[in-house]
């Protein structure tokens, strides 16, 4: 189902620059950004922290039945991304085959399309992963 | 959560097959489910004061919300109050869990709970669509990962961590297949092999078709009564021993260890307290089979095994009918089906069969009392309910 | 003031498809086809001009050092703009997080439009308007299929960053030549561009190459053996080596920032990429004379001199040689996934 501008524009600075939070009290990072950090809650200090996009990947998979959208893409690397500051993501791995990719190999960020809406609608970008150079 | 005012039982339950109905649209399913559990349980429709429905997306499958009135209305209910409970794949558990909670708080005398899920009146990627909404939205499903692709990826980190294998992964389903054969309700009635589920195509790597649940169309009712009113009912009651519930993060990937479903964890330990029990106590589980892996996974935190043992239990047999702790009799999601609004309840429904000693060819022999475990999302939500024959 | 690049950063997509692959689906010989060409580079089909624009841009920010807040401009020019309604410009803007204290806007002029950008910057910096300012030529150009143009048609995108201060290398003046000589051409809801055939030749390419160096020469009183290396948009591997033999250029400068035959043809990122790789290995003191081409048509020329600041700066980055390196093959039926020319397909 299309969705209206607002819904995608409002996560547009985190999509396509990989900024979340850090709490300076605890020193946590969190992706996606948080306004209240779970472990400090009251206590806690967030602030906006753009993440570097170097990583490992924890986990992945390789998606062939695609969701609405994806189905062009199909079939496409997704994993967990251990990011260097300590948060996680999840994100498509792309530039590499699936029998290229391990638990373990460093990855870093970058700038793709995720998808289109459709022919008419928003060209929806924000970051991926590629093997670290 | 404190001591029960009165304790709970079941006096009746009913179910549709689950499958690929065509010919029947939500409302036919919630009227043969219900009109069945009423029927079982001799009781008046005029004596039941509250109805609970589960359904996960009647809104994105068939474009109906407020089911909680659907519900009502098609089982002849009304003006009883009615409430629809949304837990993604654990919605009917949790349907039950406000009835126990209705019951014994002492408010309610009579309630009826179930569940229904009509999945296929969208095509396959609407309905992947659908039910990635039990995902995070917003952080997971917005870069295309899917609900098979959530759980393949804790089954590469389980195999990666634990040594669990492919062909672990399958015996699962080939044991579940194998039940099944006994269930008049199972949307399969085929039997496969270890071979079978390594040759089916990849829909997220590791995970194969046969490692996945079915979509599937379903309804499944329950009916609830005091456990001191239950023998004035049935010659055949079943207690509720524990009812517990837990939560853990939408998203996957902000978990500590994705391993591990701490929802089933807590939820787990919470209901063996109830029920005062230990897990060597039970006589059988429905368990959580949505994918093959979360069999596994869900064992291990039930404390049926030690943690990363689930694989090597399934290859030896622990967990088959005549084993030492047979799980998913009814075939499971993956050969019973899984119509996900649905199917909380309908674990109970094979949990009281099995109790009653109406399980024909899958009835796990002197069953007396048996765990069922139902999980939202990739374990957000996790469920346990614990019923037994006996009253103490 | 003395205006000149001060970071630079380059962008080729991993995916190559070989002439020879196209040649057999239409029964060409591939030794004669695509002029000379061998394999050009093919976006992915998360790729586009935009995402492209902001990889380049990235690199050009790290060989800077600068903070991208303090952009004061930003300039896309592209032919296969993601939008034709919707600035790419903006896109990169908040990409590389220079919003929201800038001006942005999108141009086209077939293949020179990052040059034009990068005149426009100069004219903005040394004005003392904006302190920094971003120019990237940036590409994902269509070939019809069976028509000439699909042995070259390729992707890229290269990035300039514009400044006063701590020059890279200086822009010690440009000269541009234009008229209206529609030699390539492609209308509103088109898919695939037009063209003249060999009216692209002599008409097109070289009258306004030739014209526009030679301008450039005259202006500031140079000749062609005052620069060590030279640089011409690349439509194809002949028409550069032949301009260069017209204006006496040796083919030595020329071939160090031939990429057309490795990469094909990137459009508005041609003759930016070339200089890319020129930046990537030139010395001090030495001087780059850069002319682009853009159909419809007019050149842009450019005198370059590399300052000592260039050799400390430029590994900052991925230096272009081993991104182009760094690749992988495809077929014929994967590059027409990978350029959405299938049919029916679901968007």
């Amino acid at each position: 189902m299309e969705k209206a501008v607002a819904f995608h524009w409002r996560g547009f600075r985190e999509r396509y620059g990989l900024v979340g939070s850090k709490c300076d009290h605890c020193g946590r990072y969190f992706f996606p950004p948080r306004k209240i950090c779970p472990s400090c809650r009251r206590l806690g200090k967030t602030r906006e922290h753009r993440f570097s996009g170097k990583g490992k990947i924890h986990s992945f998979t390789v998606v062939r039945s695609a969701p609405d959208g994806f189905e062009i893409y199909a079939p496409y690397i997704m994993a967990i991304v251990d990011l260097e500051e300590g948060a996680r993501v999840v994100s498509q791995v792309v530039d590499c085959r699936p029998d290229e990719v391990d638990i373990g190999m460093p990855v870093e960020s970058c700038f793709r399309k995720i998808r289109e809406e459709n022919k008419s609608g928003l060209i929806l970008y924000g970051f991926k992963f590629r093997p670290a150079k | 959560m404190k001591r029960p005012k009165r304790d709970v039982a079941i006096i009746g339950i009913g179910s549709t097959n689950y499958g690929e109905h065509w010919s029947c649209g939500l409302k036919d399913m919630i009227a043969e489910a219900g009109l069945k559990a009423l029927q079982d349980s001799g009781i008046s429709g005029k004596d039941i004061e509250l109805i609970i429905g589960g359904s996960m997306s009647s809104g994105m499958f068939v474009g109906q919300e407020h089911t909680g009135a659907l519900f009502a209305d098609y089982m002849g209910l009304n003006p009883k109050p009615a409430i629809r409970t949304e837990a993604a794949c654990a919605s009917s558990s949790v349907a039950m869990r406000v009835g126990y909670m209705a019951i014994a708080s002492g408010l309610y005398d009579c309630v009826v709970v179930g569940g229904a899920e009509k999945m296929t009146d969208v095509y396959g990627s609407q309905a992947t669509t659908a039910l990635a909404g039990a995902m995070d939205r917003d952080s997971e499903a917005y870069f295309g990962l899917t609900f098979p692709g959530v759980y393949a990826l804790i089954a590469r980190r389980h195999m990666h961590r634990y040594g669990t294998t492919r062909e672990q992964l399958a015996m699962v389903a080939v044991k579940n297949h194998l039940n099944a054969m006994h269930n008049p309700h199972a949307q399969y009635h085929i039997r496969i092999t270890v071979d079978d589920v390594l040759k089916s195509p990849l829909v997220a790597d590791p995970l194969r078709l046969l490692d996945c649940s079915p979509i599937a169309d379903g309804a499944a009712c329950v009916v609830l009564v005091p456990a001191s009113k239950a023998r004035k009912y049935s010659d055949t009651p079943v207690y509720i021993k524990a009812s517990s519930q837990a939560s853990d993060t939408l998203a996957l990937f902000m978990r500590n260890d994705i391993t591990v479903m701490n929802a089933t964890v807590e939820a787990a330990k919470l209901a063996y307290q109830q029920a005062r029990i230990q897990p060597k106590d039970l006589d059988l589980a429905e368990v959580h089979d949505c994918f093959t892996i979360n069999e596994i996974v869900s064992c291990e935190d039930l404390q049926f095994c030690k943690k990363g043992d689930g694989g090597r239990m399934v290859e030896d047999g622990e967990t088959e009918i005549g084993g030492r702790i047979p799980v998913n009799p009814s075939g499971g999601l993956k050969a019973k089906g899984h119509p996900v609004g649905a199917t909380g309840a309908g674990q109970i429904v094979e949990i009281v069969e099995q109790l009653r000693g109406d399980a024909g060819g899958r009835q796990v022999a002197g069953a007396e009392t048996g765990l069922a475990h139902n999980v939202g999302g990739s374990g957000s939500t996790a469920v346990v309910h614990i019923l037994s024959r006996n009253k103490r | 003031m003395a205006v000149g690049i001060i970071g630079y950063g380059a962008y080729v997509p991993r995916w190559r498809i070989k002439s020879s692959s196209i040649a057999a689906l239409w029964g060409s010989d591939p030794e004669k086809v695509g002029s000379m060409v061998g394999e050009k580079a093919v976006s992915s089909l998360d790729e586009d001009s935009a995402t492209m624009a902001v990889e380049a841009s990235k690199s050009a920010l790290a060989r800077a050092g600068i903070n991208p807040q303090e952009i004061g401009a930003i300039y896309v020019g592209s032919e296969s703009h993601p939008y034709v309604v919707k600035s790419t410009s903006s896109i990169v803007a908040e990409a590389i997080d220079a919003t929201p204290e800038l001006t942005a806007a999108d141009l086209e002029f077939a293949c020179k439009a990052g040059t034009a950008a990068i005149q426009m910057l100069m004219g903005l910096v040394d004005s003392g308007m904006v302190k920094y300012g971003l120019a990237v030529g940036s590409d994902t150009a269509q070939g019809r299929p069976g028509d000439e143009l699909e042995y070259t048609a390729a992707s890229g995108a290269a990035a300039f960053l514009i400044g006063s201060k701590n020059l890279l290398a200086r822009i010690d003046d440009t000269y541009s030549y234009t008229t209206d000589t529609p030699d390539f051409w492609r209308r509103e809801g088109e898919e695939f561009p037009r063209h003249g055939g060999r009216f692209t030749g002599e008409p097109a390419y070289f009258a306004h190459v030739l014209a526009a160096t030679r301008g450039l020469l005259k202006k500031t009183r140079t000749t062609v053996d005052d620069y060590d290396y030279v640089v011409f948009h690349q439509p194809n591997f002949k028409f550069p080596l032949k301009a260069a033999k017209e204006l006496g250029v040796p083919s030595e400068k020329v071939m160090p920032g031939m990429l057309v035959q490795k990469i094909g043809n990137t459009y508005s990122a041609s003759s930016l990429l070339g200089l890319s790789s020129i930046l990537d290995i030139a010395k001090s003191g030495q001087k780059i004379l850069l002319t682009s081409f853009g159909s419809g048509a007019g050149s842009d020329s450019f005198s370059i001199t590399v300052t000592s600041l260039l050799q400390k700066r430029r590994s900052a980055a991925v230096l272009l040689k081993d991104m182009i390196e760094d690749k992988e093959y495809i077929d014929y039926a994967h590059y027409l996934k990978f350029r959405k020319k299938l049919k029916g397909v679901k968007t």
